[in-house]
């Protein structure tokens, strides 16, 4: 039966895991002790006194006062363990350790992005240091979204009007997925990232490299790789699928209709002003609902994006 | 008082027995008939059964659009509908099932119904509230279908905002069509609540009322008490959609959280009005079919209360991840502990009431055994996530989806099967084929654990809810639960088969074919247009299957103008001694 609650549950990869695991495993046997306690009354009644004739005389028992408290007072007991059980959990999920090291978090609908103390910023991918307590301080630039990393054990709503908080220690290196957890809209499904755990000296190496990795390359190509790294491919596609915003695929010196009504040629301006003021212009069809990339992207990556866009004819 | 009154009375006018007509050629069904005598009808008979429709109605379309989105996730990705499609059509299914099948299907059914006949009333006390409940009820689905037809809406049925408040759909259709349906839902409690205050037969004490009328009683309580928050939520957020009022949305200093709050402290309230009833029906059919004196009336019945009362306190536990505080989820935690514990009282009630019974597994019955099993897995499912931490682990994930339809559709939608089946020859004087009824509820209850049980474990493994789209290693379990739907839906189109040939070719059932003691069932099937040729005085309890089937059929007898009540009128009764005399 451990077995098989273990099975229910995702890899137990954050010190937080296991204590919430061990509650899970609890509940899971003790119901289903209980569940099949009662099953078996069921079925053993209904074979047991099954009617034999239509006039069956049946004993009057209206009540047990000693059977009714003993079967209040055991479930209350079993309550009471799990409240307190749960309760512990969650001042451990809530507390972080001073030390933490913190990693601001912003939701968009559809991505997330992680802002590091360097002041780089990576969307959709989170790098962490592991055997290090980490707190992801989150904050929602529209909806809600909800923040929630299955390996991990810790969720939480991510909202516009205040900073929420999770924290973690990931035991070792390796991938975990990010999953949004408040329903937010069309693409909501497709809100997810992934935690790349590295060993403390790999993730400093990754923070002062990862900013600077893009310098020498090519525009197209950098184009290319920032689209899917700010999770543009989310919404839009480079093959002409439709999604939920207009495809890369030809869109280039191409004249579209917008809701306005006014026709505009998609040129490098027009582009620009996409990715810095999304909601200025929005094509016939589509709705207002990409978020502002002002600040996350330099004039150089955003001159990367409109050479890449060019090469879709 | 009542019982004195009662007891005088007897003694005065010669309480005699009546004999229900097994055969009665006049009925409700077929007294006032056309068109205009049912839509104009006041009688509660006519009025439940023209929810029945309505909500049977509704719950065929919430069961398509369910079925609509199992299909499309039988794959990641998308396999025939977009995801702009996909979000519209769970929010429907959500909000038809809860807001036009689940809260009216008890009480406005059933209750409405059963209730005077329990009572030993001709009617409920307000009949043409009781109608305009009704209308109110059409008026609001209306709304719904309208805001279907003009862009649909995409929220979830929760309409949690600043998502709603900004999304295109048409959102204030849609609020304005469950504001108005909120009304129906307050007068149907406000009129029982006053006819099991006011109409109760000579002799019918509280501790002698049926528990599905001490179920139905709390549930009023709930009903007028909760909706008028909904109401005065959706007023809150259209008034911010229409006119910018800042409430909810931080873009104009309003606070989403607290949308939630307001939204679960009614919503969660009326998941006991869903349940509640339930409750009620069970412990009619389990004693029925037991032909055995309940066991802990007076626990089942305040158990039935407690619930109502500690319900209205665990709204947070919908919010133990949305940033409340640590006090409050700790509140709100124990709290929801606390109305675990009336419910698994009421489940060692009904399986003590089963011990040494005459157990006749009947159609209603084998629903009732199937609430018993499925509604235990959504209570312990449901202790899982009042747990603080294990539900920040199982919030918002399938775990949650699975938890909710074992309690609503294992608990709430079996309750009301085991109630329609049992109630039946009792609306249409007809039997249905009781092979199919068995067989049918086995396919449901398979299909129904192949849906919901794969997503306990694909939501504790991480699957979000709401997902249109999802990683590969949860499509086994999606595919599961997506053939075990069709198994369900198959189930379901049997039952529908069966009744139907009931309604037009179904055996005669006569009066009491179960041998019940219950008052509803010592009066014709179907009933006669004023339910009672008398007015009945009760000696003894409803469950009282140890006296004389001849101890539960006593009256007096009254004057056959049908519109006064029972009791009280003087004039009325002394007529009546000197007939008899």
């Amino acid at each position: 039966m451990n077995r098989f609650s273990e099975f229910m549950l995702p890899p137990q990869k954050s010190t937080l895991a296991e204590g919430t695991d061990a509650l899970f495993h609890f509940i899971n046997i003790t119901s289903v002790i209980l569940l099949i306690g009662i099953t078996i009354a069921i079925v053993y009644f209904s074979w047991k006194y099954r009617r034999r004739s239509d006039n069956d005389v049946t004993p009057v028992i209206t009540h047990n006062s000693k059977l009714e408290i003993t079967w209040s007072v055991i479930p209350l007991i079993l309550v009471m363990i799990v409240f307190g059980w749960g309760l512990n959990g969650h001042v451990n999920l809530n507390t972080a350790p001073d030390d933490a090291y913190e990693i601001r978090v912003v939701a968009k609908s559809w991505l997330w992005e992680f802002h590091y103390e360097t002041g780089f910023v990576s969307v959709n991918e989170l790098h962490v240091p592991a055997n290090r307590p980490v707190k992801l301080v989150m904050s929602s630039d529209d909806v809600i979204h909800s923040f929630y990393i299955p390996d991990f054990r810790i969720k939480n709503d991510v909202l516009p009007n205040r900073y929420s908080s999770v924290w973690f220690e990931a035991m070792e290196p390796g991938e975990s997925i990010i999953f949004c957890t408040e329903y937010c809209g069309m693409a909501h499904s497709n809100m997810m990232a992934t935690t790349f755990v590295h060993t403390q000296e790999d993730f400093e190496t990754w923070l002062i490299t990862a900013g600077s990795a893009d310098d020498n390359m090519d525009p197209v190509e950098l184009g290319e790789q920032l689209v899917t790294r700010n999770a543009c491919t989310t919404c839009h596609s480079a093959d002409g699928t439709e999604l939920q915003g207009p495809s890369y695929l030809g869109i280039f010196g191409s004249e579209r209709v917008m809701e306005s009504g006014e026709t505009v040629t998609v040129d490098e301006n027009y582009i620009r002003e996409s990715i810095l003021e999304p909601n200025a212009k929005i094509v016939e069809g589509y709705q207002p609902v990409m978020p502002s990339y002002a600040g996350s992207l330099n004039d150089r990556q955003i001159d990367a994006i409109i050479e890449y866009i060019k090469t879709l004819e | 008082m009542a019982t004195n009154e009662a007891t005088t009375s007897i003694k005065k006018l010669q309480v005699k027995r009546f004999k229900p007509d097994e055969n009665p050629e006049k009925h409700y069904l077929n007294e006032e008939t056309g068109i205009w005598a049912w839509m104009t009808t006041v009688d509660h008979k006519k009025i439940g059964l023209m929810y029945l429709a309505s909500i049977t109605f509704f719950f065929f379309i919430g069961g398509m659009l369910a079925l609509l989105i199992r299909t499309e996730l039988l794959t990641p990705a998308q396999s025939f509908i977009d995801a702009d499609v996909y979000n519209q059509v769970f929010t429907l299914h959500g909000a038809i099932m809860i807001f036009f099948f689940l809260i009216p299907s008890v009480p406005a059914v059933l209750g409405n119904f059963v209730l005077p006949l329990q009572l030993g009333a001709k009617d409920v006390a307000f009949p043409r509230l009781n109608l305009a409940s009704y209308y109110i009820y059409v008026i609001g689905a209306l709304f719904t279908i309208f805001a279907i037809f003009t862009g649909g809406v995409d929220t979830g049925w929760t309409f949690y905002t600043p998502y709603s408040a900004t999304t295109t759909g048409n959102v204030m259709a849609m609020t304005f069509g469950v504001f108005v349906l909120g009304f129906s839902s307050i007068l149907t409690g406000l009129n029982f609540i006053v006819t099991i205050h006011k109409m109760r037969s000579p002799g019918l004490t509280w501790n002698k009322l049926p528990l599905n009328l001490w179920g139905l009683y709390a549930t009023s309580l709930i009903q007028i008490l909760a909706t008028p928050v909904l109401a005065i939520t959706l007023l809150l957020l259209t008034m911010e959609r229409a006119l910018g009022i800042g409430i909810f949305d931080p873009n104009l200093g309003g606070d989403p959280v607290l949308y939630q709050h307001f939204f679960w402290f009614y919503s969660h309230p009326a998941v006991y009005i869903m349940i509640v009833p339930g409750f009620g029906i069970i412990s009619e059919v389990i004693s029925t079919f037991s032909r055995k004196v309940i066991f802990g009336y007076w626990a089942i019945a305040l158990s039935s209360l407690a619930i109502a009362f500690i319900g209205f306190l665990v709204w947070g536990h919908h919010m133990f991840t949305a940033g409340q505080s640590s006090l409050a989820n700790m509140v709100f935690s124990f709290l929801t502990f606390l109305v675990g514990i009336p419910t698994g009282i009421k489940i060692f009630n009904w399986l003590a009431t089963m011990y040494k019974g005459s157990i006749d597994l009947k159609t209603p019955m084998l629903y009732a055994m199937v609430f018993l099993f499925l509604f235990t897995i959504g209570g312990f499912t449901g202790i899982m996530l009042g747990a603080l931490s294990v539900d920040v682990h199982l919030h918002d994930t399938y775990y949650v989806v699975a938890h909710f339809h074992y309690v609503m559709m294992g608990g709430m939608v079996m309750a009301f099967l085991a109630g329609l089946h049992y109630w039946w020859p009792k609306m249409f004087g007809k039997m249905y084929s009781e092979f199919w009824g068995r067989i049918s509820c086995g396919i449901i209850f398979v299909g129904f654990n192949m849906t919901f049980l794969p997503q306990f474990v694909m939501g504790a493994q991480g699957m979000p809810r709401r997902y249109f789209n999802y990683i590969d290693q949860f499509q086994p379990f999606h595919q599961f639960s997506t053939v075990g739907a069709y198994v369900m839906g198959i189930g379901f189109f049997i039952m529908a088969g069966y009744l139907f040939h009931s309604l037009r070719k179904g055996k005669r059932s006569g009066s009491n074919p179960w041998g019940s003691r219950a008052l509803e069932w010592q009066t014709s099937s179907p009933v006669p247009l004023h339910n009672f040729e008398h007015t009945p005085v009760i000696i003894n309890g409803p469950y009282d299957y140890h006296k004389p089937m001849s101890e539960f059929q006593l009256g007096i007898a009254t004057s056959h103008n049908g519109h006064d009540h029972h009791g009280g009128d003087h004039t009325d009764v002394s007529k009546t001694e000197k007939e008899q005399a």
